[in-house]
């Protein structure tokens, strides 16, 4: 029998806060297709003497999506240095957080979260033929930093983890998480085990010898296609009892394939230390608490109270993943209480029936109540009545045994299955007709 | 007296009075400048032009109370250790791989003194980065000793420390990492102030070790170092790890008569007989002022050196890594070799494997000495100590032995690891070499230490004498 190894994926997020200013000073931080250089000063620079001075904003924000990602936040945070050499880095070192991050052990869809931390983001570097240049617009935006447990057991479980990831960063208002502008750039760590003894949760010395890292992944569908060829790759390799090399692996669209971008051989020791210029951060219990009561309903929550007020799981889910729809849906909620209306007005803003940005949600509960739904054919009325008796006999009999509570709950159903479209009068004749045969 | 003799207070006393005009003042500087700079090399580049029309500036403008009061230092020229960045004015840190960089901006030390009303008259010459206790580490060549020209002057600040001495300048700016600003003092026979670590904003200056930099200055007198605190203190919004404590008024504390004041002497082991006898006269002087003597011990303060070597150029390592070659026109290979040593030595303790043994450790003494010095100040008010045990050495004398070098700053370096403030004061000569001593204060009691100090220094006011040039 071959051989069968478990997928152990982990999962690095990062996201650029979109603050209205710099990590560590007063420059802007929205940077995307700003004139090379032209939003600079000594401290993004790094020019000497320059000295950081932490964003109070960012702090909040990154700790925000913590408390989002159920995470524990660490009443003492600090930032510490990250040492490398890279054009891209004018210190020299990076602003990061080593081992006090602000946000530790949170989960969400059953995958931990091991951390949420903040850092500054690097200057971009602009390849042209025979030079490179750099553009420091961008060094020094707030950079958050989520990391995951290997808890990723395939690349459409990674896949559903990061959409509905970005969906709450979106949610909470603190990035754009925008993957073509490079506002959330995703990185996937994946290994093969064979047979932990608990294929949920790996332990750490279950954990395989080796790590591909793959970079530079700019959408989430090619987080599932890496996925699954390195998932290829690698069992390959193991099947021919060899060990897949430790190494950073980039993506190749158009080969739809990943390669060898460097060995782990050439692996930093970054030498972390705390950094001196930023004294640690105490955060208090009170100002956990304050941002936690800021802390919007979740999308997941969101999602499940719009299925109480008798939205259908497809409904609410579309809704929820448009804000704008559902924010205009919540207004409509606020006028309307009969569930087959809100179904209704549901549909029509899912669907594109009304111009959401013309129509004010009261000119739509107004169309909504006035108008009678267009009236269903008879033929499709008897077919759903068909489908609710069969489902439903025993409501069927209590009828015929007189029950008159029993024709309400049958005409209910009608109305539901038809989401509103059936005329309740008739339908009640029809089920009358029906069952008095 | 001339003009360039005079002490700040002096000097404003003259121009408020119409004695004599900035420009004057100015011209004086700079003539003792062209007479002095020769013999001494305490300058990297003299601001001559731009000296000369900001005087003509504050003159217009003149020295009427309206001004004096928005401008404590209209028209006083001043020496700025070439460490501080300062805004269109070349910007070296003595070293050769910045020999040509001229910041865009002030340091906010700089931008503070030109708003009350000071002249950058010159940038004053260092070790490279600061690194050093000599002044020889200078690539821009050693500065001398005003008071014995084949002795160091003291470092790092050891420019701004000859500088003042030789009167070339009123007053100058120096930083304190490890003693660099009190050692040159001691060296040059000038008064020498290293406030508490988060008294002065940093912004600006090139850091040396981020945790220990201290931005300070070399005076004439007591009574200048309260002047330049007062305008220098103060959180600036872009230190961040400057407290919001409030900033006293330094000057008017100065002269009230000490009182209930309790000194805790500090005297390290090896010390040559002539300079313990100054250093125990400076405290029956003290005592004669109603000051109570003990004497205290620092448990932990043979390991301060050793914390102090690794700390420093850990962050060394990371605060010199910017000049990579990148940017700012040279590469790596242009630093001096005292650089190189302290970036392996940093970028060493802090590998993955030993930071535990070295960094790690290190801070843990660093913690130690902190707390020694908090447990003796609930028993003392002031530590008194020697600044160094020995008098201004010869030029070259310990340039081969690095170690012996880094001894120098035996008395300093507690002061810089545990943030706190300390002066350090003409106590005496010895052989026509000055000698000073040092007080020492909890965070944050610079108004306590000038105060004991300015009353020392009117009971023996060695500061008045000066080397023959």
């Amino acid at each position: 029998m071959a051989k069968t190894w478990l997928t152990i994926i982990g999962l690095e997020i990062h996201a650029e806060l979109k603050t209205a200013s710099k990590m560590f000073c007063h420059c802007p931080a929205d940077h995307f297709g700003r004139p090379a250089n032209s939003q600079t000063c000594p401290v993004c620079l790094g020019l000497p003497g320059a000295l950081p001075f932490a964003n109070r904003q960012a702090i909040a924000w990154t700790i925000k999506t913590g408390l989002a990602l159920d995470c524990q936040v660490n009443t003492v945070a600090k930032f510490d240095r990250k040492n490398y050499f890279y054009p891209d880095l004018p210190k020299g070192y990076q602003i990061s957080q080593y081992d006090q991050p602000f946000c530790q052990h949170g989960q969400l869809d059953g995958i931990r979260l091991r951390r949420v931390h903040l850092e500054e983001d690097t200057a971009k570097m602009v390849h042209q033929p025979g030079q490179t240049l750099v553009d420091f617009n961008r060094a020094g935006v707030p950079l958050m930093e989520i990391v995951t447990e290997p808890d990723s057991r395939n690349g459409q479980q990674a896949k559903a983890f990061l959409k509905h990831l970005q969906q709450i960063i979106r949610h909470l208002k603190v990035s754009d998480c925008d993957m073509e502008k490079g506002s959330m750039r995703l990185e996937v760590n994946i290994s093969l085990s064979r047979n932990p003894v608990n294929q949920l949760r790996v332990t750490s010395d279950e954990l395989p010898k080796y790590k591909v890292e793959i970079k530079n992944l700019n959408s989430f569908r090619f987080v599932e296609r890496a996925i699954n060829y390195e998932i290829t790759r690698q069992t390959a390799l193991l099947r021919s009892g060899r060990q897949p090399r430790q190494e950073t692996r980039g993506w190749d669209t158009k080969k739809q394939q990943t390669y060898s971008q460097r060995s782990k051989e050439e692996a930093h020791d970054y030498r972390y230390f705390p950094e001196p210029d930023l004294p640690p951060l105490k955060i208090s219990r009170r100002q956990i608490n304050l941002i936690k009561k800021q802390l919007p309903e979740l999308p997941a929550g969101q999602q499940q109270r719009f299925q109480q007020q008798g939205l259908t799981e497809y409904q609410a889910r579309v809704l929820v993943s448009h804000p704008q729809k559902a924010q205009y849906f919540e207004k409509v909620m606020l006028t309307i209480k009969n569930k087959i209306k809100i179904n209704l007005a549901a549909n029509l803003i899912i669907n594109n029936k009304i111009n959401f940005q013309k129509t004010s949600p009261r000119q739509l509960v107004a169309q909504i109540t006035q108008k009678q739904p267009p009236p269903l054919g008879a033929s499709r009325l008897q077919l759903i009545i068909k489908q609710i008796l069969d489902k439903h006999p025993k409501a069927a009999a209590d009828y015929r045994q007189g029950k008159a509570g029993a024709i309400k709950f049958l005409v209910g159903q009608v109305m539901s299955q038809s989401r509103g479209r059936a005329n309740p009068d008739q339908t009640r004749q029809a089920i009358k007709s029906l069952l008095d045969k | 007296m001339a003009l360039n003799e005079l002490t700040i207070h002096a000097a404003r006393t003259g121009l408020q009075a119409k004695q004599f005009s900035s420009t004057e003042l100015v011209k004086a500087c700079l003539a003792r400048i062209k007479q002095t700079e020769s013999k001494i090399n305490a300058l990297i580049t003299v601001c001559e032009p731009s000296a000369l029309r900001e005087a003509k500036k504050a003159d217009q403008n003149g020295y009427q109370p309206s001004v004096a009061s928005r401008q404590p230092l209209a028209g006083i020229p001043l020496v700025i250790k070439d460490i501080f960045s300062t805004k269109g004015i070349k910007t070296t840190a003595g070293a050769k791989l910045l020999a040509n960089y001229v910041p865009v901006y002030d340091a906010t030390v700089v931008t503070r003194l030109k708003h009350a009303g000071a002249i950058i008259l010159a940038k004053a010459n260092l070790d490279a980065w600061a690194h050093g206790s000599s002044g020889e580490n200078s690539e821009f060549g050693p500065t001398k000793n005003p008071w014995d020209l084949s002795r160091v002057p003291g470092g790092s600040s050891s420019g701004s420390a000859a500088s003042v001495a030789a009167d070339q300048c009123l007053a100058a700016m120096g930083t304190d990492t490890g003693g660099s600003v009190r050692l040159p003092a001691s060296f040059c026979g000038v008064v020498g102030l290293k406030p508490t670590y988060g008294r002065v904003s940093r912004y600006g200056a090139i850091a040396l070790a981020s945790s220990l930099d201290s931005m300070g200055h070399l005076t004439k007198d007591v009574t200048d170092a309260a002047l330049i605190l007062q305008i220098t203190a103060g959180p600036d919004g872009r230190d961040a790890t400057m407290p919001d404590q409030p900033v006293p008024d330094y000057q008017k504390n100065l002269s009230p008569p000490l009182k209930n004041l309790t000194i805790g002497s500090l005297l390290p082991a090896k010390m040559a007989p002539p300079l313990k006898k100054i250093y125990q006269q400076a405290l029956t002087v003290l005592a004669k002022q109603g000051a109570k003597m003990i004497s205290v011990k620092l448990p932990h303060l043979d390991f301060a050196i050793a914390a102090y070597y690794l700390i420093m150029s850990s962050e060394v390592s990371a605060n010199l890594a910017r000049f990579d070659g990148t940017r700012f026109g040279a590469d790596r290979q242009k630093f001096g070799a005292e650089a190189k040593r302290r970036i392996m030595l940093g970028t060493y303790a802090l590998s993955a494997g030993y930071y535990d043994a070295y960094y790690r450790q290190a801070l843990k003494v660093r913690t130690l000495i902190a707390q020694d010095f908090a447990q003796t100040f609930t028993k003392v008010d002031l530590i008194a100590t020697p600044v160094s045990p020995e008098l201004p050495f010869k030029l070259g004398e310990k340039t081969a032995d690095p170690l012996k070098m880094y001894l120098s700053d035996l008395l300093t370096v507690p002061a810089n690891l545990a943030g706190l403030p300390a002066l350090s004061i003409p106590s005496g000569y010895v052989k026509q070499l000055p000698v000073g001593i040092q007080f020492l204060g909890p965070l944050f009691s610079e108004a306590k230490i000038l105060q004991t100090a300015y009353h020392y220094e009117q009971q023996a006011p060695w500061q008045k004498k000066r080397p023959r040039l």
